[in-house]
């Protein structure tokens, strides 16, 4: 039931607009990379699974890749496409049909905030019309009252963006490179208080592509990352999510993301207190605050000591978002999720380079998005 | 003024949502009622829309855009219900006590000095 599973190849597109490429393209792009890395070919794939939000169907891919005849399913489930992808392939492997399994995630976003329809969200056409289809005032709402709960000051947003882009500038695959000052950040435009223009990550383009093998096959190719713990998970009662018309219980609000990361701890055996490198779900500077603590890495309100201490800076207690995290490197719905895994490889394997956690042994990775979903992996060497 | 929001409660859990649905969240149970919510309740969370949403599916009011608060209202039934929200300053909406002044095309809430004030310029 729980065989080992491994990690034996990640790889992604280039992130950032590429205007001669389609989202199909950044796809092939990152499933090259992986099998490349992983010294496989498509031949030897058993099983795929991927899906973008807005850019195609995932199993058109054989079409370039090969057609082998390998059964692809097709996943759509926002922002935690990836997340899922990546746990059906863990599922293949360990229930024995496949030996090999790829998941992959792509999407090339148009310029702009998302455009979401109410009537695809259960919504009277009425939200749209009256300016409430706007996925930043969820965010905003949500870490403003968190900060006025626990005592965290708008500084410490600003703080996190700045470390973002910092990150991003270490990272040759990222979009955003150009490191932006706190004081920058916090004086920019305001989208939706307490939060600035560059707080929030923006739609974007990328794709990226994980190998998963079983325990035999990852001893023959070696360097493999092994799959400790993956849960996904889908909001229980109570929770508050972007295009909620209402929340609905009393007390504070449940956290998905809080369900997943427990679960995916469970599963592995291993708590927060020992993890090396985490990816969160940073959609903007205030998510990934709020999801250090979701996920048990903290307390709520710890994070303000935290982040000015720089705990979660490369070379802290707890470096977050190595890569840049969604700030930096886009938001294409589809990729982040598998985005976040490759960063972990990379980093457990001793590959990152300029941004390289010294002794990295296990990392963790956690997406969240709407309409309440959250998909969470511990990974180890 | 007689003006209320329709929800629905769950017959089995009590459970109220907004809009009126058609099965209850925490149950999973079907048997709802319509309930009418109160019309006062207290500001949970909001924050201000500072540049005019896309358009469409946003309809620019007439006299242009100008940056509107919205949020969630907590309402004695146990429910907090997303709404667009006057006030005077957006300074005085944390934990404000407001009043339902429209429930069409979304809800909307005044704070007491926005009911003041549209009073006095009324």
């Amino acid at each position: 039931m729980n065989a080992p599973v491994s990690i034996v190849g990640a790889g992604l597109s280039t992130f950032g607009r590429q205007p001669d490429k389609s989202g199909r393209d950044l796809a092939l792009d990152a499933i090259h990379a992986a099998l490349d890395d992983a010294g496989l070919t498509w031949p030897d794939v058993q099983v795929a699974f991927g899906g973008s939000d807005g850019s195609g169907l995932a199993d058109t891919l054989v079409a370039d890749l090969g057609l082998t005849g390998i059964p692809f399913t097709n996943v759509k489930n926002g922002c935690a496409t990836g997340g899922s992808a990546l746990m059906s392939a863990v599922n293949a492997i360990r229930s024995g049909a496949a030996e090999i399994a790829l998941a992959v995630g792509f999407d090339k976003h148009p310029r702009g905030a998302f455009d979401p329809r109410p009537e695809d969200w259960g919504l009277p056409t009425a939200y749209g019309e009256a300016g409430l289809m706007v996925t930043t005032q969820f965010f905003a709402i949500k870490i403003a009252r968190y900060l006025r709960e626990h005592g965290i000051s708008e500084r410490t947003l600003a703080l996190v963006a700045e470390k973002a882009y910092r990150n991003g500038a270490l990272n040759p695959n990222a979009w955003r490179r150009e490191p932006i000052s706190a004081d920058d950040i916090a004086a920019a435009d305001m989208v939706n208080d307490p939060l600035t223009r560059f707080m929030f990550c923006s739609p974007g383009e990328g794709g990226a592509a994980i190998v998963l093998a079983s325990e035999a096959v990852a001893a023959r190719l070696g360097r493999g990352v092994r799959v400790l713990g993956a849960a996904t998970r889908t909001r229980r009662f109570g929770s508050f999510e972007v295009f909620s018309p209402s929340i609905q219980g009393s007390g504070s609000p449940s956290s998905v993301s809080a369900d997943a990361a427990a679960a995916a701890f469970a599963a592995a055996g291993v708590g927060p207190d020992e993890v090396d490198v985490a990816q969160l779900q940073d959609t903007e500077s205030g998510a990934e605050i709020m999801h250090l603590a979701e996920c048990g890495f903290c307390k709520d309100g710890e994070q303000e000591a935290m982040v000015a201490a720089g705990d979660t800076e490369i070379g802290g207690r707890l470096p977050v978002n190595t890569d840049g995290g969604c700030i930096a490197n886009g938001e294409p719905i589809g990729a982040s999720g598998l985005r976040q895994v490759h960063e972990i490889v990379t980093q457990l394997r001793g590959e990152a380079g300029d941004r390289q956690v010294a002794g990295a042994r296990t990392g963790f990775t956690h997406v969240y998005g709407a309409p309440g979903i959250s998909a969470c992996t511990v990974l180890a060497v | 003024m007689g003006r209320s929001l329709t929800g629905s409660r769950c017959l089995h859990c009590g459970t109220v949502a907004f809009p009126a649905a058609r099965g209850c969240q925490r149950c999973g149970l079907r048997s709802v009622e319509p309930v009418e919510l109160g019309s006062r309740g207290t500001v949970w969370g909001h924050t201000v829309q500072r540049f005019a949403p896309k358009s469409p599916p946003y309809v620019v009011p007439e006299g242009g855009f100008v940056p509107f608060a919205v949020g969630y209202v907590e309402l004695p039934e146990g429910v907090k219900v997303e709404a667009v929200l006057d006030c005077a300053d957006f300074g005085e909406l944390d934990g404000a006590e407001v009043t339902l002044v429209a429930t069409e095309p979304v809800p909307r809430f005044a704070t007491d000095e926005a009911l003041t004030r549209s009073g006095v310029t009324a």
